[in-house]
């Protein structure tokens, strides 16, 4: 159990830091990069609680695609990012208050919670059903049950991509392109021409 | 021991600091964009620590539906940020005032 109590508060602690970080950084690339560590922790806080597939998960489409993305986008936009920091020390007392009114609301309340009648809280986190990885137990429920859902979180995917792509679409001029449509409507009559030059002379093409 | 009030208080700081990431970096909007992500990962720890301590796996499910509407969101949210900074030159939101909203 100690070894759990003190990996529970190491990754705590690192993944508080690191979001403090990531709103606070005076450079956007750090802020991404403090980003990923908040995601690491966040993924060995989800171990913890015996969760595997989500950490992993975690690990794989947050810091391997959607971080990624982040720094694609911080490092190609050229923004002079010292401009875009000026307000920072005129929104902090209000953001201070707006933060603290919201962290003193949610700590009432998980603090004064107690959980329904008939409603079995463990004392420590569950691991999945004998006979059952973490992994197993998702899927059994996630193509079964939940099957819908699943397909349309599909959608959900599929409508952003389709979305993100025309959004950042654009035709570019001056640049040669491939007309398949013409290319197809080729005929011999259009394509090939006969001639017969006399002796001594070329071909005027 | 740890308890799920442990968990909840890690998830309602992590929620909090998102929040407080969109007031201070009112301008910047990929901080606001990651302050998005910090506060759907706060929403995600509070998922996965019920579903373990309540043994249900359903917690854990919503998370992943979770994730995938924020996979989602930040590329379209990133999108909309090239084609502002391809039109606009900058990415400064507190310009963004053409339709008066």
């Amino acid at each position: 159990m100690t070894t759990a109590f003190f990996a529970f508060y190491l990754f705590a602690t690192v993944l508080l830091v690191a979001a403090v970080m990531v709103i606070s950084a005076r450079n956007p690339v750090h802020s991404v990069l403090w980003l990923i560590v908040c995601f690491f922790n966040a993924a060995g806080l989800f171990l913890l609680l015996g969760a595997e597939f989500l950490a992993m998960l975690l690990v794989i489409v947050y810091v391997g695609a959607v971080a990624v993305l982040f720094l694609f986008v911080v490092m190609m936009l050229d923004v002079d990012f010292a401009t875009l920091r000026s307000g920072m020390a005129r929104y902090l007392p209000l953001g201070l208050a707006v933060a603290g009114v919201i962290l003193a609301e949610l700590l009432l309340a998980t603090s004064g919670w107690t959980s329904g009648d008939g409603v079995g809280m463990a004392t420590a986190p569950a691991s999945a059903p004998d006979g059952m990885t973490n992994t197993q137990w998702i899927g059994s429920q996630l193509y079964t049950r939940y099957v819908f859902v699943f397909q349309a979180s599909g959608l959900v995917l599929l409508v952003s991509m389709i979305g993100a792509i025309v959004l950042t679409h654009r035709q570019r001029i001056g640049t040669k392109r491939q007309d398949i449509g013409v290319q197809v409507a080729r005929t011999p009559a259009s394509a090939v021409h006969t001639a017969k030059p006399a002796l001594g002379q070329g071909v005027e093409l | 021991m740890i308890g799920l009030s442990h968990y909840l208080a890690v998830s309602a700081a992590l929620f909090v600091l998102g929040v407080l990431g969109i007031f201070l970096n009112r301008k910047n909007v990929i901080i606001i964009l990651m302050s998005i992500e910090l506060i759907l990962l706060a929403v995600n720890i509070n998922f996965v620590a019920f579903s373990a301590y309540l043994h249900q796996i359903h917690g854990q499910i919503f998370a992943m539906f979770v994730l995938t509407v924020a996979a989602g969101e930040a590329a379209i949210g990133l999108a909309i940020l090239v084609i502002y900074f391809r039109n606009r030159g900058t990415i400064a939101v507190d310009d963004a005032d053409m339709l008066k909203g």
